[in-house]
């Protein structure tokens, strides 16, 4: 599944990223495979979400968030 | 010796140099980009120059922002600085440190400034700067520097700075580090001039950058050979180079981050329950709106008071002049071209000051980062993304900020495009022209008792240009810029409370860098213009000459009808005597005032007449004589067409020239010239300007691109002419078509 699946609250494990030109600047960002992310909120308009990332709020675009595969946290 | 300050864009950077240098600071751009360097002497070091470098998250740059930060690091802009000061949010370590281990790795001296610590104690969280500092290897010195504290121990340091790195300390995964030594060989052999201590630091951007990796094809062909021979072997073997530098420096910085900071309270929530109501799905988008409206509600009313003051000032400034010095050109020249020429340009200081304070308030805020992330959806269906929210805002003050602005965009093309569109949006130079057509020209009565008309007209333009703006940007990016979807990454960094001192600093400083540009433009085109207008002389009217003899004529007979009333008094005396009991006699008086009050208002005339018949002669009313047969459909004379002339140097001299063409003097908006306007006739008796013509006017100032200054730095952000040549064609060919239709279509649907 990837990131994009996640609904608001839910938190999972990043495990790696279909290849595109945004990945590298998510990894600078600090969303490399192994960290942890959860997803805050939706944009009122639905689109980008809010996720905190390394303990800060990251926003990125759904499209974004369907390049990171992820495991989901359960409970 | 030189030091530079560098780290993540909201880090507190700017308040650490402001503490470091005091107002010891120049603003200036670096060379051939107009990126602000920002510089200024260590306080009580004179020898000492301070750089503030623009916020970066790593040194694989991608917006403009970035790419300065890094090329003044590793020495390509100008000459390498001696030490690096990388600035970091204590509360936010893990992210912040991921540069600075870069920077570790450029082999520079490297001390680490551990900013925001009370922010980070009231957050609940603890860092301990010493374990800090023996884990990284370099000086860490804690500071808080919107307090000043610290700052004489940084200082310290930065006078005695640390050896550089000599070791990597953090691991690459084992596969990909093994390959690394023949690279490094390899780009050395083929290009000798990246320095030593570079080397490892390119190859490993060129194996995880494309576009990195395309740029040495030419230098270095046998290195890019290398480097894809192992790529696909890396795939065979399902080796994870892609990641290979940012997860073995994250790998290394995780846990360092895990042991120095201890959080010994939750994380404090007031930023979330802030965002709670910003980015609610409903609160979020009418907060939004509201502090829209309040901005420019404040902008536009707020500024008036202090641009009547301006225009008083100005106006008694240039009638001073006259005053002073004995009539003639040269002090027409002064007091018409340059005094209201510079004149036009401070009259909107305060709006824009006005609005650079709130956008600084929403830029130092966090709120800036929220209005992207809630108008991403809808600017990215035209086009742009959200970060192209404030740059297109700062248009409505003035194109010149908002083009500045869009160099925080980390895409190229959505920086393209947002520069390209940007001019459309209604700056405040538009304002004073839609002022006054549209008070002279729309009735003053009110839609369904609620809205004025007028008001609504002024509210329209603000639409046209903003909608035109999205339409023209959805536009460029189907057909001129195409190319696949662009990335929308941002930071929602916690919300702060701004500092004021520091805000205001900060719009001294970018509003000086326009008075003083514009001014320079502005003041070259009135003085040309002044020419233009006032060469080549007409020395002589004989219409002119007509009705001033009239005058006399008839001066001279009213006054003899009076002495007729009161023979043996000498009326010219008899004026100057007080006592006036004899009735005949204040009958007699006030007959000659009347007539010396006649003959004034015909002198005047025959001034306005003089004067309009120069205008006609010179230089400006010969174009717009030449246009008017290509303007004509639009509903312009050769009067407005001269005024569209001399608007293309900048927008509101259209007013000061209709001013001198109907010689009512340039007051904006003012009375006189508003009814000099409504006045004016066709040779046939049809007004020249009705509601229609006014419409067809206010529609091609809304589109059309006059503005010499905008050009200019389109041109320097763009690096090239040709993305200003475009823009200046295609709004002009918007706005010819837009009024066009306006005045054609307006005729037939039997307006007037």
């Amino acid at each position: 599944m990837t990131l994009r699946d996640l609904r608001p609250g839910e938190s999972g494990t990043i495990l790696g990223f279909e290849p595109s030109a945004a990945i590298n600047r998510l990894m600078e960002m600090g969303m490399v495979p192994g960290s942890q992310v959860q997803v805050v909120r939706l944009a009122p308009f639905g689109d980008p979400i809010d996720l905190r990332v390394r303990d800060y709020h990251l926003s990125i675009r759904k499209s974004e968030a369907a390049l990171i595969r992820i495991s989901r946290h359960e409970g | 010796m030189r030091v530079a300050l560098c780290g993540n864009p909201n880090v507190g950077k700017t308040t650490l140099f402001n503490q470091l240098t005091g107002l010891r600071q120049r603003v200036a751009n670096f060379p051939g980009v107009t990126v602000e360097r920002k510089a200024g002497t260590l306080a009580g070091a004179p020898h000492v120059e301070v750089i503030d470098l623009p916020g970066t998250y790593s040194l694989t740059p991608r917006s403009v922002d970035e790419r300065i930060a890094y090329e003044v690091l590793v020495g390509r802009l100008e000459e390498e600085p001696d030490v690096v000061v990388c600035v970091l949010d204590a509360g936010n370590l893990e992210r912040n440190l991921y540069v600075v281990t870069q920077v570790i790795d450029l082999g520079l001296p490297v001390i680490v400034a551990l900013n925001m610590m009370d922010v980070a104690e009231e957050n609940g969280l603890a860092v301990d700067a010493s374990a800090l500092e023996k884990d990284l290897g370099v000086p860490v010195v804690p500071i808080t520097a919107s307090r000043g504290e610290g700052i004489d121990e940084l200082k310290g340091c930065i006078l005695n700075p640390p050896e550089p790195a000599q070791v990597y300390r953090w691991q690459l995964m084992d596969a990909v580090d093994a390959k690394i030594p023949a690279l490094i060989k390899q780009l050395a052999e083929e290009a000798p001039h990246v320095k030593p201590m570079h080397l490892r630091m390119e190859v490993l951007r060129a194996l995880a950058e494309e576009e990195t990796l395309d740029a040495w094809r030419l230098e270095a062909p046998e290195f890019v050979n290398c480097i894809v021979v192992l790529q696909e072997e890396f795939a065979k073997r399902g080796v994870a180079w892609r990641h290979a530098e940012v997860s073995g420096r994250y790998a290394w910085i995780g846990p360092i981050a895990q042991r120095v900071s201890h959080r010994f309270r939750g994380p404090a929530t007031l930023s979330d329950r802030i965002d709670a109501v910003f980015t609610h799905r409903v609160a979020g988008p009418l907060c939004f709106l509201l502090i829209l409206v309040c901005v420019f509600e404040a902008v536009f009313s707020w500024a008036i008071p202090a641009m009547d003051l301006i225009e008083a000032g100005v106006a008694a400034l240039a009638g001073g002049v006259r005053s002073v010095l004995p009539a003639g050109w040269v002090t027409d020249l002064l007091t018409d071209g340059i005094i209201t020429g510079v004149g036009n340009v401070v009259v909107f200081l305060p709006q824009i000051l006005l609005l650079f304070f709130f956008l600084g308030i929403m830029e130092d805020s966090g709120y800036m980062a929220r209005s992207a992330f809630i108008m991403d959806r809808l600017m990215k269906r035209v086009g742009l993304s959200g970060g192209s929210v404030l740059p297109l805002l700062s248009s409505y003050a003035c194109a010149i900020p908002g083009i500045m602005a869009a160099r925080t965009l980390d895409s190229e093309r959505d920086r393209l495009i947002t520069i390209m569109v940007a001019p459309l949006m209604s700056c405040s130079a538009r304002l004073p022209v839609y002022t006054l057509f549209i008070a002279a020209f729309l009735p003053t009565g009110k839609l369904l008792g609620v809205f004025g008309y007028q008001g609504l007209a002024m509210f329209s333009m603000y639409m046209m240009g903003t909608i035109m703006a999205f339409v023209a940007a959805a536009i460029l990016k189907r057909v001129v810029f195409k190319g696949p979807e662009s990335y929308f990454v941002m930071e929602l960094p916690p919300y702060r409370r701004p500092r004021l001192r520091q805000l205001f600093w900060r719009i001294y400083q970018r509003s000086r860098v326009f008075a003083v540009r514009a001014g320079k433009i502005i003041l070259g085109c009135s003085i040309v213009l002044w020419f233009l207008a006032s060469f080549p002389r007409t020395e002589t009217s004989p219409e002119a000459t007509q009705i001033e003899e009239q005058a006399i004529q008839e001066r001279n007979r009213e006054y003899a009808a009076a002495q007729a009333l009161t023979p043996g008094t000498d009326l010219a005396v008899a004026a100057d005597s007080v006592a006036l009991t004899d009735s005949t006699l204040a009958h007699a008086l006030d007959l000659t005032a009347r007539a010396d009050a006649k003959y004034a208002a015909a002198l005047d005339s025959a001034n306005i007449v003089r004067q309009s018949t120069q205008i006609r002669g010179s230089a400006i009313g010969y174009l717009g004589c030449i246009l008017e047969p290509v303007m004509q459909p639009l509903g312009f004379d050769w009067k407005i067409s001269a005024g569209l002339v001399s608007a293309f140097a900048a927008r509101e001299v259209i007013i000061s020239t209709l001013g001198i063409i109907y010689s009512v003097g340039d007051a904006e908006g003012g009375v006189a010239l508003r009814d000099a306007l409504k006045a004016d006739r066709y040779p046939d008796g049809r007004p020249v300007f009705t509601p229609l013509v006014a419409m067809s006017l206010l529609v091609f100032f809304v589109f059309a691109l006059q503005c010499m200054s905008t050009l200019a730095i389109a041109r320097r952000e763009t690096n090239t002419w040709r993305w200003p040549i475009v823009m200046w064609f295609y709004m002009t060919a918007l706005a010819y078509l837009a009024s066009l239709l306006v005045y054609q279509g307006g005729q037939l649907l039997g307006l007037s």
